[in-house]
């Protein structure tokens, strides 16, 4: 034992909660955003190096070193490779990983318990318990959430009697946990325990569709902040309680927020899902047609128009077509046509999403607009160009009372004198509702992969001279 | 560890964690929820506490796991924050250049 160590191990995790602090607080502007990334990795650095002399770190050094970098080094490989639009997924899946991570904290943790070498005082037990079950269900719902998003699972499950099964799965668990609780645990109760966790999770995800996993994500990443925070008491590791908690935090008004600019509430997502609202709401008749147009056109009424907006949705980032879109932009610019791109909270899989997007084809920040801002200019506007964006842009939210997304904000595209919807087919967009502005008069529909419209529609404008 | 000063210590790092986030412009929503994700991959640190007291074949195991999960959430996560946040830069790099 190194003299000194007690006081240095504490002090530095001290100094990494400080760091951790002062690392999000950066994150919460765009200047500073990276420099408190850099504190926050420190910081971790930090904590990693030290727990190596922790004093309960009595053996497994080298277990620990090749999990540590095995570990990192596929995680490190597999973010570096995935393409930026995918990482609505990625987030999913590291922050299942630290769920699980948690959940087998206590799994430990317990099994200590049961062979007597630890003594828990019983709300330490209540706790390490409690902090199982919400970590596994981050863990196994993260997953879900995660295939989902890499459209390894396409299929929203959804069976009779659901909620009700969900709620037996989930006081089972509860149950389980309450019994460990009482009669200690032991390697079968544990392991039973464990499974109806982690087929709470699977089971509370399965129904959510595509549009709601950013709230889905945000909330379990606020999940598992809550579970290591709890795993911080359970093994006396103050840094862990205070990284872990401020993340619940502030993953939980994160996650509010984004629910809030759906114009849904938390539970509404969880408990109720876009799909059931739908088949009653979406039969409602729509007026007119659909009209369509043709990219050589579309590209002549951009190239003469003095304003155009272009907003942004998930259909550009599938498709990958932020360069192509950027390209169009500056061709138009040069033509002094006056170009912005507005972009809903909701845009694409997660808040913020299309700003990065944009940001990496290298899109001028002063160029981008919220919706508060950009909306009271559509009616001055000679074009908005709609790519790959549905449900934010549907005046049913503003006209239709009985519809399921009425009262959501949305970009006031409509109110445009000319509409151009580039969209690949002529289904509902993810909520399935019928999209009232794809029947208005001023509307023409551009038919095609986002990516080879915006080729095509910089050869139409380049061929203008 | 004395309940109440947990639950005090508890109580204080939610509101900071509001507090922190509150004023957000929704274009870093992405970026903090990834970068929050990243912190909470301290998580590695309890999971090598654990492996450290694990004697049992169960117990390496699982604690194996723990520190397995814990760093490729840290990790993983601070990649991917990363890599959204240097789009900002480049594109702040363009502003001033202008």
């Amino acid at each position: 034992m190194i003299p000194g160590l007690d006081f240095i191990v504490p002090a530095a995790y001290f100094a990494a909660a400080v760091m951790f602090i002062y690392g999000l607080k950066g994150m919460s502007s765009p200047v500073t955003a990276r420099q408190g990334m850099i504190w926050a990795g420190f910081a971790m650095l930090l904590a990693v190096a030290v727990t190596f002399f922790h004093p309960k770190v009595e053996g497994n050094y080298l277990l620990m070193i090749i999990a540590l970098v095995s570990a990192s080094v596929l995680a490190w490989w597999w973010a570096r490779i995935v393409a930026m639009t995918d990482m609505p997924q990625m987030i999913a899946l590291y922050n299942g990983m630290g769920g699980g991570s948690a959940a087998a904290i206590a799994a430990v943790e317990l099994l200590k318990v049961h062979s007597g070498q630890v003594q828990l005082m019983p709300t330490t037990l209540m706790v390490a318990a409690f902090g199982a079950i919400i970590g596994s269900i981050a863990f196994s719902g993260s997953l879900i959430a995660f295939a989902k998003l890499q459209g390894w699972m396409r299929k929203t499950w959804r069976f009779p009697s659901q909620q009700l099964i969900n709620l037996v799965v989930f006081g089972v668990t509860v149950l389980l946990g309450l019994i460990i609780f009482i009669v200690g645990p032991n390697p079968f109760l544990l392991l039973l325990f464990f499974a109806f966790a982690l087929a709470a999770g699977i089971l509370i995800t399965i129904p959510i569709g595509g549009a709601d996993m950013p709230v889905v994500i945000s909330l379990y990443n606020a999940l598992t902040g809550v579970a290591v925070g709890l795993k911080g008491y359970v093994l006396e590791i103050p840094a862990l309680m205070i990284a872990g908690i401020v993340v619940g935090a502030a993953g939980t008004l994160l996650t509010q927020l984004m629910a809030k600019a759906m114009n849904r509430s938390l539970g509404n997502v969880l408990f109720a899902g876009f799909g059931k609202a739908d088949e009653d709401a979406v039969g409602g008749e729509v007026a007119g047609e659909m009209k369509s147009i043709d990219a050589t056109d579309a590209a002549i009424q951009m190239a003469y128009a003095e304003k155009v907006i272009i907003v942004p949705g998930y259909g550009l980032a599938v498709a990958q077509a932020q360069h192509k879109i950027w390209e169009m932009t500056e061709l138009l610019m040069s033509r002094g046509v006056k170009v912005s791109f507005a972009i809903h909270p909701v845009a694409g899989r997660m808040p913020g999403h299309m700003n990065v997007l944009l940001a990496e084809a290298g899109v001028d920040y002063e160029m981008i607009h919220d919706l508060e801002d950009i909306n009271a200019q559509f009616p001055t506007t000679d074009v908005a160009l709609v790519i790959g964006a549905n449900d934010v842009v549907n005046p049913a939210a503003r006209k239709d009372p009985s519809s399921p997304i009425f009262g959501m904000p949305i970009l006031d595209v409509d109110k445009a004198k000319n509409c151009i919807v580039v969209k690949r087919g002529q289904g509902t967009g993810f909520s399935g509702i019928e999209n009232l502005l794809f029947f208005e008069d001023n509307t023409r529909m551009l038919y095609g992969d986002a990516q080879k419209v915006a080729q095509q529609l910089i050869a139409g404008i380049k061929s203008l001279g | 560890m004395e309940g109440w000063i947990a639950l005090y210590i508890f109580m204080l790092a939610a509101f900071t964690g509001i507090e922190v986030i509150r004023r957000v412009p929704a274009i870093l929503h992405t970026p903090l929820m990834s970068g929050s994700n990243f912190i909470h991959g301290i998580v590695v640190v309890g999971g090598m506490v654990v492996l450290g007291m694990a004697d049992t074949t169960a117990e390496i195991v699982v604690g194996f796991i723990a520190v397995f999960l814990g760093a490729g959430n840290a990790v993983g996560g601070y990649v991917v924050t990363d890599r959204m946040l240097e789009m900002f830069k480049s594109s702040d790099k363009t502003k001033k250049k202008e």
